[in-house]
């Protein structure tokens, strides 16, 4: 078993649980911004989080559109983590699938969804990921699709293991797939994570408990649906994205069915 | 009606392997007629280098054209697509090769992320000579890209002295 290296942190787990509290309770009843961005106990917001209020802007020009993407962007296969090498990835093979709507109930026809995650173990593949847990040669854990005409997504994958990281001492990481998303204009960018419901690490992850109101956290979190398994092959889990606003009125005749 | 949006969650550390590609940060090709260079570099707090920023852009043509060709992850060399994605090296420092955005006032929209950064930001690079009497006065200098001999220069301080005005559209719930 490796030895924690001299400068592993000393902060406690029972340290950051307090501050979580702490927290939440001053923000409670609020209906500020989610994430806070000034979230203490994730330590590496200290420094990295603005302490000016943003500025009101209306969008303007090209921010009431977005970048197009088609299908000369993204090969279809690269929505199935799954066939990306030689063998099969090890872990628990799973279909996630889900919605993309604006914040009037309109899906997001056409657009680009990215995910990165790590494998079954917890493990990135990346460079600076030093979890010592085994790496998959059969897992990269990077998937594109395109939301289709009702803005579904869906992607075949692996279940990712929880992994621990150096905010503070023996922290875990709840396990989650990072998904990079975008609307119908640039004022909807939006990069998150998607978790697995029930996980017991949520209560000490600083990531995740920055939403300070449980009831938007809760929005994070995908549900188990049996009509999206496969028989005899993978579970399937859904998970529905709401993005902010549009801000255009109504749909311009060329985003119909284009792309 | 409208939905309680999903909330965003930071990039983590581990994006470097996902979301660069190929040609993400050459919306142009470099040296190509028209081409201009944004670049700049991200600083935390204490006024270091981000070194593992994300910065996206998404612009107008130089006529002030909205942008409707897709193409931006496969560039063909010949389309442009008015969007880019550049990562910060170990210096906190990003670089785009792109074409001067028009319009009546213009500007380049921008998006940062970063470990740390627990949501988006978004701001805006103005080319010089904007009037930005909208913003407060004292900062306003803030969304202008200065003008070199191969482009731009836009650097972004998420912290602290100089801090960036980032911005808030309608619908996106306030700090
Ligand atoms: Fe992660």
């Amino acid at each position: 078993m490796p030895t924690p290296s001299s400068d592993a942190p000393t902060t406690t787990q029972r340290q950051i649980s307090d501050e979580i509290t702490a927290f939440g309770n001053a923000r409670r009843g609020t209906d500020l911004a989610q994430p806070a961005l000034d979230y203490t106990p994730y330590r590496s917001s200290i420094l990295r989080h603005p302490t000016q209020d943003p500025h009101p802007a209306d969008p303007e020009g090209a921010e009431l559109w977005a970048p197009c993407f088609g299908h000369q962007d993204v090969d279809p296969l690269e929505a199935d983590l799954t066939i990306q090498h030689s063998g099969e990835p090890i872990g628990e093979r799973m279909v996630v699938t889900g919605r993309v709507t604006d914040g009037d109930g309109r899906p997001v026809p056409h657009q680009l969804v990215e995910i990165w995650q790590a494998n079954a173990s917890g493990r990135y593949i990346h460079q600076r990921d030093q979890h010592p847990a085994p790496i998959d040669p059969n897992f990269t854990g990077v998937g594109r699709c395109l939301t289709d005409a009702e803005g579904t997504y869906r992607f075949t994958t692996i279940r990712p293991g929880p992994y621990p990281w150096r905010n503070h001492r023996n922290a875990w990481r709840p396990a989650h797939i990072h998904f990079s998303l975008f609307g119908t204009d640039f004022t909807q960018r939006r990069i998150t994570q998607m978790y697995f419901p029930g996980d017991p690490l949520f209560a000490y992850d600083p990531i995740y408990q920055s939403i300070t109101d449980p009831a938007d956290g809760a929005l994070l979190v995908a549900h188990y649906d049996h009509d999206v398994t496969t028989p005899g092959w993978s579970t399937g889990y859904r998970w529905d994205i709401v993005l902010t606003g549009t801000h255009r009125t109504r749909f311009e005749p060329d985003e119909e069915g284009e792309a | 009606m409208t939905h309680r949006a999903t909330p965003g969650q930071t990039v983590g550390p581990f994006f470097g392997y996902a979301l660069p590609y190929p040609g993400d940060n050459h919306l142009v090709p470099p040296g190509s007629p028209g081409a201009v260079r944004l670049h700049g570099a991200v600083r935390d707090g204490e006024g270091n280098p981000v070194p593992d920023a994300l910065i996206e852009i998404w612009q107008p043509g130089p006529d002030g054209a909205v942008v409707r060709s897709a193409g931006s992850l496969r560039r063909d060399g010949f389309t442009f697509t008015g969007w880019g994605r550049a990562s910060t090296d170990a210096a906190g420092h990003y670089s785009l090769s792109t074409l001067r955005p028009g319009g009546e006032v213009p500007f380049f929209a921008v998006t940062v992320f970063a470990r740390g950064l627990l949501d988006r930001l978004f701001t805006r690079a103005y080319l010089p000579g904007a009037d930005l009497g909208a913003f407060p006065a004292d900062r306003r200098d803030t969304l202008r890209a200065r003008e070199e001999s191969t482009g731009y220069r836009f650097d972004i301080r998420l912290q602290g002295e100089g801090e960036t005005v980032f911005l808030r559209f309608p619908g996106h719930r306030a700090d």
